[in-house]
């Protein structure tokens, strides 16, 4: 009787395990199936590599997701290029130059920028990161694709500044010692040896970020103007994928093209953070069996 | 040899630069809100509904609706991702399985907050008929917390030692019983601290209650987990982009802004302290 109970609880846990995932998996279901409606009257080319979105033309229908992939892409870039170095550098810090009292009174100021709410940052740039902008190009407003990787930045920041840090740590520390005891100062030992040494963990903090930037929607939606055209210069106006649902979903009939057509681009944001995700895993997975050899 | 420690000097300048420029960016986050969101907070704005076209009065129904959702959200994530991660940590061996289960958790984390509203809109809107409301908006959001709620869970149970087990189950305990007795109560505060803290990332979320409940302005309080609800994070939102005089009502935005961050903050907050607190109890 007893082994029965046993047996019983272990397997609700097991069920219990496997919920996790049985909900990624109808996630990608329902995304897939809710999409599929959408090709009956798109074509996937259209979809896909033509620039010109436009669901509620009198005229003719246009379903081009190009334009907001590049938005992404520029928003996820610029963000990239602020947060990778600031986030190397400062997980660097934490790890090699902090001493262990400073390291603690720091290390929550990570932590507490990871808590704010993204409706937050958005909010912030609005109304401080917008202005400044306007003020030092010299344009009308600052809603364009510098505001949206500013803000991007400092969402992606913490999960790169703690993986890095991670990363770092992990570093046996008997490569420290063997380029300390071969004469190297601390600097040359953190650039020559632990940072090559964690490259691994380090791209993958690098991955994860991106990914967060790619699929935040909220700071985007407020601080980027949102213009549908397709963007050349960071100066620009940028509609991501991310906003462009969060903008239309809430206005479409269901069940018509246009909203299987939301469901198509959710289902394009989930198949690239999850390959992201994937890689990331893969080359952190393969960083740590080599620090355990 | 000279030149060399020039370059040291100047790198661990950069790093620090670095970490100064960080700490910059949250100290100029928290200046900004809490000086222009001060002056909005008075027991009116906290305790009032908004008036005249949202230009006037308070945010007292955003703030229960948060309240409720973040209930809900509570009441799907807590017992399914501690339950994970009990099986994870306790029960499952070194499989593929298990394997697959991890991998899961680590991409679940990263599917993006938007695509948990299109599902919450495919699955609890559509699908189960639920409609647009609290129920729905708290089960999207549990889901999208489950993945911290486990990972969180599954550390504390990590920092069991494992003699608690092993002792539990030499004098003839079951496997469960040595769980239940001598695993779990230590396991309990740092399950619960890490659970408040994927809540209050929660209550803080708004791209997926966009479309599964919350609403842009309701006279009345939700009298049911259906009905729609105001919530602070979508109040925000609305504040600082939708409505038909922006600029009017920035104060209120700002006192908005004050009141979600001050929330999330006490919930990260309380959450340290019960670790605290019950860890202490555990000692003596």
């Amino acid at each position: 009787m007893k082994i029965n109970k046993e047996k019983i609880i272990a397997g609700l846990f097991f069920v219990n395990g496997m919920i996790v995932v049985i909900s990624l998996a109808g996630i990608f279901i329902l995304l897939l199936t809710n999409s599929l409606p959408a090709f009956k009257d798109i074509k996937l080319t259209e979809f896909l590599f033509t620039a010109e979105w436009n669901p509620t033309s009198y005229v003719k229908e246009k379903y081009g997701i190009l334009s907001m992939v590049m938005s992404t892409f520029m928003v996820t870039l610029g963000a990239l290029l602020i947060a990778i170095p600031l986030g190397i550098g400062t997980a660097a810090y934490l790890s090699d130059v902090a001493s262990h009292r400073v390291r603690e009174t720091a290390k929550p100021i990570v932590e507490i920028l990871a808590g704010i709410p993204s409706v937050v940052i958005g909010f912030l740039g609005i109304v401080m990161v917008g202005p400044l902008i306007a003020r030092a190009a010299g344009l009308s407003n600052g809603l364009n694709a510098i505001n949206g990787s500013i803000l991007l930045a400092v969402m992606a920041l913490p999960t790169i500044v703690s993986l890095t840090e991670d990363a770092l740590g992990s570093v046996p520390k008997s490569y420290t010692e063997a380029s300390l005891a071969l004469g190297g100062n601390p600097w040359q030992t953190l650039i020559r040896v632990k940072i090559p040494a964690a490259s691994s963990g380090i791209l993958a903090a690098c991955m994860l970020g991106m990914g967060r930037a790619i699929g935040e929607t909220m700071t985007v939606l407020m601080a980027t103007g949102n213009a549908p055209a397709f963007p050349h210069k960071f100066t620009d106006s940028v509609r991501t994928l991310t906003a462009s649902i969060a903008i239309e979903l809430g206005e479409v009939p269901y069940f018509t093209t246009h909203y299987h057509a939301l469901f198509a681009i959710g289902l394009v944001l989930f198949i690239i953070t999850f390959i992201i995700n994937l890689i990331a895993d893969i080359v952190l997975h393969r960083y740590e069996q080599k620090v355990r050899m | 040899m000279q030149k060399k420690n020039v370059t040291q000097i100047l790198g661990f300048f950069f790093l620090r630069f670095c970490m100064f420029f960080v700490a910059f960016i949250l100290i100029v986050i928290f200046y900004d809100i809490f000086t222009k969101g001060i002056g909005k907070i008075s027991w009116e704005f906290l305790t009032q509904a908004p008036r005249k076209g949202m230009t006037e009065g308070g945010i007292f129904p955003a703030i229960v609706g948060t309240f409720w959702v973040t209930l809900i959200t509570a009441v799907f994530a807590v017992p399914l991702g501690m339950g994970c991660a009990i099986y994870l940590n306790e029960y499952a061996g070194d499989s593929k399985l298990t394997r697959l289960i991890r991998m899961s958790i680590r991409n679940l984390s990263g599917v993006p907050s938007i695509v948990y509203g299109l599902f919450g809109v495919a699955l609890f809107v559509e699908m189960m008929h639920l409609g647009t409301g609290i129920l729905s908006a708290g089960m999207t959001l549990g889901l999208m917390t489950l993945p911290w709620t486990i990972t969180a869970s599954e550390e504390a149970l990590k920092s069991v030692p494992k003699s608690y087990r092993e002792g539990a189950l030499a004098l003839g305990a079951t496997k469960w019983e040595s769980i239940w007795t001598n695993v779990l109560p230590y396991a309990i505060p740092g399950m619960l601290t890490g659970t408040i803290l994927g809540l209050a990332r929660a209550a803080g979320e708004t791209a997926p209650i966009l479309f599964t409940g919350a609403a842009f302005f309701l006279p009345i309080l939700p009298r049911s987990i259906k009905d729609q609800f105001m919530a602070l994070p979508y109040h925000l939102y609305i504040m600082s982009t939708q409505h038909h005089a922006i600029e009017k009502v920035r104060p209120i935005a700002y006192g908005t802004a004050l009141v979600l961050i001050v929330l999330v903050f006490m919930m990260n907050f309380s959450a340290i302290l019960i670790r605290y607190k019950l860890r202490k109890q555990q000692r003596e």
